[in-house]
């Protein structure tokens, strides 16, 4: 799922502070689960925005509502009249949901509430962690499941570098070494000899190089 | 005319297996204790939610007290651990908000500690005191529930 976190509240009320009618969309999708931009952060962070906003003596009306899907035409239709009596909207969804509002209401202001992180997985309660980059070609097959894009912080794909100390990231002692999972998990599975084939060169080419990345699927058009 | 002292408006959330119970104590015992708070029983302090505290403030308390059982001691084993996280998250926002930390204030009580439980409310009700009423109050208008 995608993770994100919130804004800090001196910042968010600085994006919509001239605004006077503003609606605080929620979106019911991968924010929820990270907590950051679900119906209960909307909440939250309204009543935080509503109070910040009168300390400073801002006339700020806030609505607030929460969609299943932020980035998908078919939901947005449900804020449709919420967006249409606002002013403003500040989204709680990720960057897509942003701008798939942006797109969606021309006529309107859309911001970000939150600061989209990375697509990653839930480790434990509280703690989330970045497990793949979207590079567009995916490596997973060779390395036991374990990416090491995402979880070696040297990005090695002929690794371990010579840094890992017991088990751990030289840059991030507090995170383990993703060649020593690599080695453990191909061991596990009998594929060690897959160590063995020396990778060329990783193709970024389908990676976040010349733009935005489309996927189009002629089987599916209308 | 000698000046009106201000007189906060405080909400304590209180664990029904604990604080709530150490108040029905103190009130047994015909303990005093300032008539400032409203007492809201909760069936555990882990019940509690984020929102609960910042729509409090938003409605005008000037005090949010959060009262559940010692450490340790939790009915539902570790209710008052998750408070306790949930009011440390909720004082840093209280802060980036412009509001007083201070406001928010977790104890930890048992059933049977009547006289810690009213010095706690004697202890909150003067540190409130101090800091004034909720600034929230005097800027703009406050929504509906609030007024009473």
């Amino acid at each position: 799922m995608i993770v994100a976190q919130r804004k800090n509240i001196p910042d968010l009320l600085a994006i919509v502070e001239k605004h006077r009618k503003l609606l605080l969309l929620g979106c019911g999708t991968c924010v929820t689960v990270c907590l950051a931009g679900g119906q209960r952060e909307v909440s939250i962070i309204a009543s935080a925005l509503r109070m910040a906003a009168r300390l400073k003596g801002l006339p700020l009306e806030i609505e607030e509502l929460t969609i299943e899907r932020q980035c998908d035409n078919v939901f947005l239709e449900q804020a449709a009249e919420a967006i249409k009596k606002s002013d403003a909207v500040l989204s709680l969804g990720c960057g897509a949901g942003v701008q798939a509002l942006a797109e969606r209401f021309t006529s309107k202001p859309v911001y970000a509430g939150l600061n989209t992180a990375f697509i990653g997985i839930l480790e434990e309660r509280g703690v989330w962690a970045e497990k793949c980059a979207a590079c567009g070609e995916c490596v997973l097959h060779l390395y036991g499941g374990i990416c090491p894009i995402t979880r070696c912080a040297k990005k090695m794909m002929n690794g371990p570098c010579s840094g890992s100390r017991e088990d751990r990231c030289e840059v991030n002692p507090d995170r383990p070494c993703a060649w020593q999972l690599i080695y453990r998990r191909l061991k596990e599975i009998g594929q060690l000899d897959r160590l063995n084939q020396i990778k060329p060169p990783k193709n970024w080419r389908p990676s976040q190089s010349g733009g935005c990345r489309t996927i189009i699927r002629e089987d599916h058009r209308v | 005319m000698k000046p009106e002292v201000f007189q906060p408006r405080i909400v304590a959330f209180c664990c029904h297996y604990c604080a709530y119970s150490s108040a029905d104590l103190a009130g047994v015992m015909r303990i005093q204790y300032p008539p400032n708070v409203r007492i809201i029983r909760t069936p555990c302090t882990g019940r509690l939610e984020t929102e609960y505290f910042m729509k409090a403030f938003e409605h005008g308390a000037d005090g949010v007290l959060v009262a559940g059982c010692l450490e340790g001691g939790c009915h539902f084993v570790e209710g008052n651990l998750c408070a306790k996280r949930r009011v440390n998250y909720t004082r840093d926002m209280l802060e980036e908000i412009g509001l007083e930390k201070e406001r928010l204030r977790m104890v930890n009580i048992s059933a049977a500690m009547a006289r810690p439980f009213a010095d706690t409310i004697i202890d909150m009700v003067e540190t409130v005191r101090k800091l004034g009423p909720n600034p929230i109050k005097q800027n703009g208008t406050m929504k509906q529930e609030s007024c009473s």
